[in-house]
């Protein structure tokens, strides 16, 4: 076996991609990652990849700001401290309700964000990897990992006539460590 | 993708010819990757001495005590509260077309929204760095955070609408923020694969470590559209919540049930007055017509228009509700606004906010980049005045004749809110040089549907319905950026 880690079917056009995604399926070629420069609609079913759960977490932390905030006022307002403002009564719900909602949105936003940088690994600093350079910027690139698929030479002709402009062996996994 | 044409009814929102990924790439990084032209280190030199004014300003404020204000008993709020409720509602429109009209699906935001937020960016730190320097004792802004203090256990008092403020405005700054930087980093990370050396260091640690996979693009979808959900609510609570520090009091002229939608309506309207504003000089001076297109600039006049109109509604009910509340007090309040000593700040605000927007029902001036742009200065002017309205008029003359008085700004209220304004396009500036104006990753998404050339290819395969393509080419009339002679051959 060669050093090649990695090969790259670098497509200009997004349909067309999509299309050599479908070739290499059809001959039962696995597909490492596919990366691009915007989000493409739809390739998540082709690609098997399970719907985010991003969802309920950010229900989740949504409804803790909510109670937090609640709590915090209830405890500072009822429990701890009553303050007597012209006789009305301490537990006044309404008065709560824009303090809760705010820190609704704040607990969910930032767990939401903050979970979604934690599951893809997205911090400041970290190194990026990128497999190709022009993934971000013109190109839409299919990886297939050279080791799982031995048929090299298959995997050229099918992203070839599926209208790769480009077929690259990588021997690093990503090219981006300087 | 291809197979999803767009129907040719609708407007294109890029056009020019043999417009690709890559060129797209290159003409938003243009300014971001080459040195900046004259346009821009003029604007930038006048924009940084009116931030050196608001430095000097408000340290002396800082120094001083707000005394140096033209405050007096009677008018306790002036150019500080209504410096920060008209930076607070030019914010708004930056949510607005981020949230809102992602909600609704409109794709036209996707070239205006990462300017329109980084604008609500700004905005609010304008607003926010008047809070703290109206405290008097800025040292001591700890205070209205819910902290155990030295006095015992007393609280804020959560019944109070300013402390509802503080939780309003700090949470929609960071959301903003948030919202802002995750849907920069695609872009960010454009950049850096581009660059090299220092620069692609320095944009290496911004991009987070960006990659463009499948699972981060799928996540971040799901993660904006969230986002969008949870600010679009948040973007009502807002101005609704600053209405109230107005509302809950017991002031005639404050006493309204109908401030929040008013002041909602009214945060949009200046805030799109606000996004053209800049947005008419960046495009031109970055040469991003072909993104920021004539169909944009017609889209935004008709917002305005929608909301100046609400507003207008607002004025007329609040007077209207005054004459039939009865209460002498409230009719006081609404005849001294309007005839009394500050009659020419209540006509300037009819005038800018109500009149004047309505000119944009015409399709001439609503296409006319020039009085587009004078348009949404006047209506900023208009909404300046509309909160100096409110404020000052209503506390000028308070219940006991002899303590009435009027407001006299000093210097430093003069330069508190010139300098504001000079921060504010310092920072709009910088933006514009250190990151990419427009969000590249969501402008490639209209290229294959959207453009001019998809729709032009789509005429030109002939399946298209004959009274349609008359319409679509009649359409393109408007646009500056478009090559007209092209489909006088169709």
């Amino acid at each position: 076996m060669s050093d090649i880690k990695y090969i790259l079917g670098s497509f200009g056009d997004p349909d067309e991609m999509m299309h050599g995604i479908e070739k290499l399926q059809e001959n039962n070629i696995s597909i490492y990652d596919v990366y691009t420069p915007m989000p493409i609609h739809g390739i998540e079913a082709k690609l098997g990849v399970k719907r985010s759960r991003i969802d309920i977490a950010a229900f989740c932390f949504g409804i803790t700001g909510t109670c937090a905030a609640f709590a915090l006022i209830y405890f500072c307002a009822v429990i701890d401290w009553r303050v007597n403002i012209g006789g009305k009564p301490s537990f006044a719900l309404p008065d709560f309700i824009p303090i809760m909602f705010e820190l609704t949105v704040l607990f969910c936003a930032f767990g939401m964000v903050l979970s979604y940088y934690a599951s893809t690994h997205l911090f400041p600093g970290r190194a990026p990897r990128v497999m190709d350079l022009r993934a971000t910027d013109d190109r839409f690139v299919i990886a297939v990992d050279a080791h799982e698929n031995a048929a090299h030479t298959v995997i050229d002709g099918l992203l070839k006539d599926a209208g790769a402009l480009e077929v690259k062996y990588n021997e690093r996994k990503y090219i981006s460590y300087e | 993708m291809s197979g999803h044409n767009e129907s040719i009814l609708r407007e294109p929102l890029i056009t020019g010819d043999n417009i690709t990924y890559a060129k797209i790439t290159d003409d938003i990084l243009g300014p971001v990757e080459n040195k900046p032209n004259k346009a821009w280190w003029i604007g930038f030199i006048f924009a940084s001495l009116g931030a050196l004014l608001w430095v000097v300003a408000v340290s002396y404020t800082f120094w001083n005590g707000i005394g140096s204000w033209g405050l007096n008993k009677t008018v306790g709020w002036a150019w500080d509260i209504t410096g920060f409720v008209w930076w607070v509602g030019i914010g708004h429109a930056g949510t607005l077309i981020s949230a809102v009209l992602l909600l609704f699906r409109q794709n036209w935001r996707n070239s205006i929204n990462r300017s329109a937020e980084a604008m609500t960016i700004f905005a609010v730190i304008c607003a926010a760095t008047y809070v703290v320097s109206h405290m008097g004792r800025p040292w001591l802004a700890y205070w209205v955070l819910p902290l155990p203090n030295q006095f015992g256990s007393l609280w804020v008092n959560f019944n109070s609408p300013l402390v509802w403020d503080m939780f309003a405005i700090s949470t929609y700054f960071s959301v903003s923020l948030l919202f802002w930087y995750t849907g920069l980093l695609p872009d960010i990370a454009t950049i850096r694969d581009r660059a090299v050396g220092t620069r692609r260091k320095i944009y290496s640690i911004f991009s987070f470590g960006w990659s463009g996979s499948v699972k981060t693009w799928q996540r971040f979808e799901a993660v904006s559209l969230i986002l969008a959900g949870i600010s679009t609510p948040l973007v009502l609570s807002v101005h609704t919540i600053v209405s109230m520090d107005f509302a809950t009091s017991v002031i005639p002229g404050w006493h309204t049930t109908i401030f929040p939608p008013y002041f909602v309506a009214g945060a949009i309207f200046s805030g799109f007055a606000m996004v053209l504003t800049l947005l008419l000089v960046a495009r031109k001076v970055l040469g991003l017509e072909n993104y920021i297109t004539m169909f944009h600039i017609e889209s935004m006049n008709k917002i305005i228009i929608l909301t100046g109109s609400i507003v207008g509604v607002a004025y007329l009910t609040e007077f209207f509700i005054a004459w039939y509340s009865g209460s002498e007090y409230e009719q006081y309040a609404f005849i001294n606004r309007s005839t009394g000593p500050y009659w020419w700040s209540y006509w300037m605000m009819m005038t800018c906010n109500v009149i004047s927007p309505q000119l944009l029902w015409f399709k001439k001036i609503r296409l006319s980049i020039k009085a587009t742009w004078i348009l949404s200065i006047v209506v900023n002017v208009g909404m300046w005045f509309e909160r100096f309205v409110i404020i000052v008029t209503s506390l000028h003359r308070d219940y006991i004749p002899s303590s009435w008085a009027m407001f006299y700004p000093t210097w430093v209220d003069v330069s508190v809110f010139v300098g504001s304004i000079g921060l504010f396009f310092t920072l709009f500036l910088l933006f514009l040089r250190v990151l990419p104006s427009i969000a590249i990753a969501e402008v490639k998404l209209l290229l294959k549907s959207a453009s001019e050339q998809a729709k032009l290819k789509q005429i030109k395969e002939g399946h298209e319905n004959k009274e349609y393509v008359a319409e679509y080419i009649e359409s393109l009339e408007k646009f500056d950026s478009v090559k007209q002679e092209e489909y006088a051959k169709i």
